[in-house]
């Protein structure tokens, strides 16, 4: 047996496999932190000017929002999701870092085409699914 | 010039390298082979406003310091030949645009540094053009963005994915004797090995690599013995682990003189996943280092293998498999040959 006779399968062994166990353990601790500070900024504005427990966790999303924004216009969005994998891109500040990076990336292009016609186009699929996802779910969970 | 077996050529007549250049961006410049470049930028941006202006300007930058070198002004070279990664070749077309150069643009992904240096030395060889000038660049960011995802969007990457090279190489062919000889050329055939995933291109460029050097050796009855080093473009710690085991089970063992650019310019603490890639990976690193050591007399014969991933973002999402190619070129000390192998006449 060698690469000449079945390429697709004895080129496996060539290729390093993703740590799944020490990524999953990654995800785990950043996504994990990343919600436990998003429901700890949800606690605090509940208990100080938020008027419902709806406006607290809109502004707790706003906040973590903007700050994944600005991680990913310094520069270090794209680090932390390196290391955390899932733990960041699946997180609503996963999709505000794919928004912000399309909008970042496509300056050069300008204003209409550039950022407005390019920057959904790393989020567009996660909003659309997500949107008729809600739909969906809108009907069985009032 | 003549062709010997099925898809080399050989240049008997004597076709130089007479000067080349090599510039980079920082990671590259910081890399250990850093100070074999002529002109090395400290961010990606160059001076300029947007990442293909400064894939541009590494370009003009290399080809003008290769004339520069040469002694040559740019109305004296007859042949401009030039190929880059990005759409419609924006980078090569737009610097032939300020070159007072008849220009054939050439596109073969990562493989472009040889395609052009052979295609040059072949025109040259035939008495078409009698200073060919060549060139080839890439960008980290502009790939990226052209094929990959935004640059700061956060993905994470499999070990396996390489490291697009910002850089630009430039070499200028002619008949005058300098001290680099282009010996031959082996024009390699697109190979599809069935692979899908565009974040390991060294798997999927591995057997092309292999099939330009097996056929090479077959065509010239030569053996890896005969080189001081064969160094594919850029098939990174995956690929070039492949490419040797794949020469192995053909009966050739490369292990004393093979290296792959793609390892050579970065060091192994630098972030670059499983290396480099990119047209301006070979290019750079043949340009600036390899010819550098010829003329030292560190190697006496390299053969350059650079590989191209011929990839296509809309090809891959329609779930088609990545072709790839490989053209390999074998450079001399001019001056200092090493004996030829027996039937080649090399």
């Amino acid at each position: 047996m060698g690469l000449r006779t079945d390429y697709l399968r004895e080129v496996k062994a060539f290729q390093p496999s993703p740590p799944y166990a020490a990524n999953a353990g990654k995800a785990f601790l950043v996504g994990g932190a990343l919600c436990a500070l998003a429901q700890w900024l949800a606690n605090w504005y509940g208990g100080t000017f938020a008027t419902s427990a709806l406006e607290a966790h809109l502004w707790a999303s706003i906040v973590m929002a903007g700050l994944a924004i600005g991680l990913t216009a310094v520069g270090k969005y794209d680090d932390i999701s390196q290391f955390a994998g899932a733990g960041a891109t699946m997180l609503l500040t996963g999709l505000a870092n794919a928004l912000a990076s399309a909008a970042i990336e496509h300056r050069s292009e300008g204003w209409m085409a550039g950022v407005g016609g390019q920057m959904l186009k790393a989020g567009g699929a996660a909003i659309i699914y997500g949107v008729i996802a809600a739909y969906v779910l809108g009907l069985f969970w009032p | 010039m003549k062709r010997v077996g099925k898809q080399t050529w050989l240049f008997d007549e004597g076709v130089y390298i007479q000067a080349a250049a090599a510039a980079v961006g920082p990671l590259e410049a910081d890399g250990p082979l850093g100070k074999y470049f002529d002109i090395c930028y400290r961010d990606l941006y160059c001076g300029e406003k947007t990442w293909e202006l400064a894939e541009r300007r590494l370009m003009r930058e290399a080809v003008g310091r290769c004339l520069q070198k040469a002694g040559v002004s740019a109305e004296e070279v007859d042949l401009f030949l030039a190929g880059d990664l990005l759409n419609q070749q924006a980078t090569s077309n737009y610097v032939a645009r300020e070159l007072p150069i008849p220009f054939l643009c050439l596109f073969g992904a990562c493989s472009t540094s040889m395609q052009t240096l052979a295609a040059a030395a072949a025109l040259v060889a035939g008495g078409l053009a009698d200073r060919a000038l060549t060139a080839t660049s890439s960008h980290n960011a502009t790939a990226e963005r052209q094929f990959r995802y935004p640059t700061e969007l956060g993905v994470q990457k499999p070990k396996t994915a390489t490291f697009t090279v910002t850089g630009a190489g430039a070499a200028l062919i002619g008949r005058t004797p300098g001290r680099w000889r282009i010996r031959a050329a082996t024009i390699g055939k697109v190979i599809d090995a069935g692979l899908t995933n565009p974040l390991d291109m060294g798997a999927a460029m591995a057997p092309a690599a292999a099939d330009t050097i097996e056929q090479h050796f077959r065509d010239l009855g030569a053996s890896p013995s005969d080189y001081d080093l064969i160094v594919t473009g850029d098939l990174s710690r995956v690929g070039s682990v492949i490419v040797r085991e794949l020469l192995a089970e053909a009966g050739y063992d490369v292990s004393e003189m093979y290296n792959d650019c793609g390892l050579m310019i970065y060091r192994p603490d630098q972030k670059v996943f499983a290396g480099g890639s990119g047209c301006a990976c070979s290019a750079v690193v043949t340009y600036g280092y390899l010819l550098h050591e010829l003329a030292r007399g560190a190697f006496r014969r390299l053969f350059v293998v650079a590989t191209g991933a011929l990839l296509s973002q809309t090809m891959v999402q329609q779930k088609q498999s990545i072709p790839a190619i490989a053209h390999g070129v074998v450079i001399e000390a001019a001056g200092q040959e090493p004996d030829g192998p027996r039937s080649g006449g090399m």
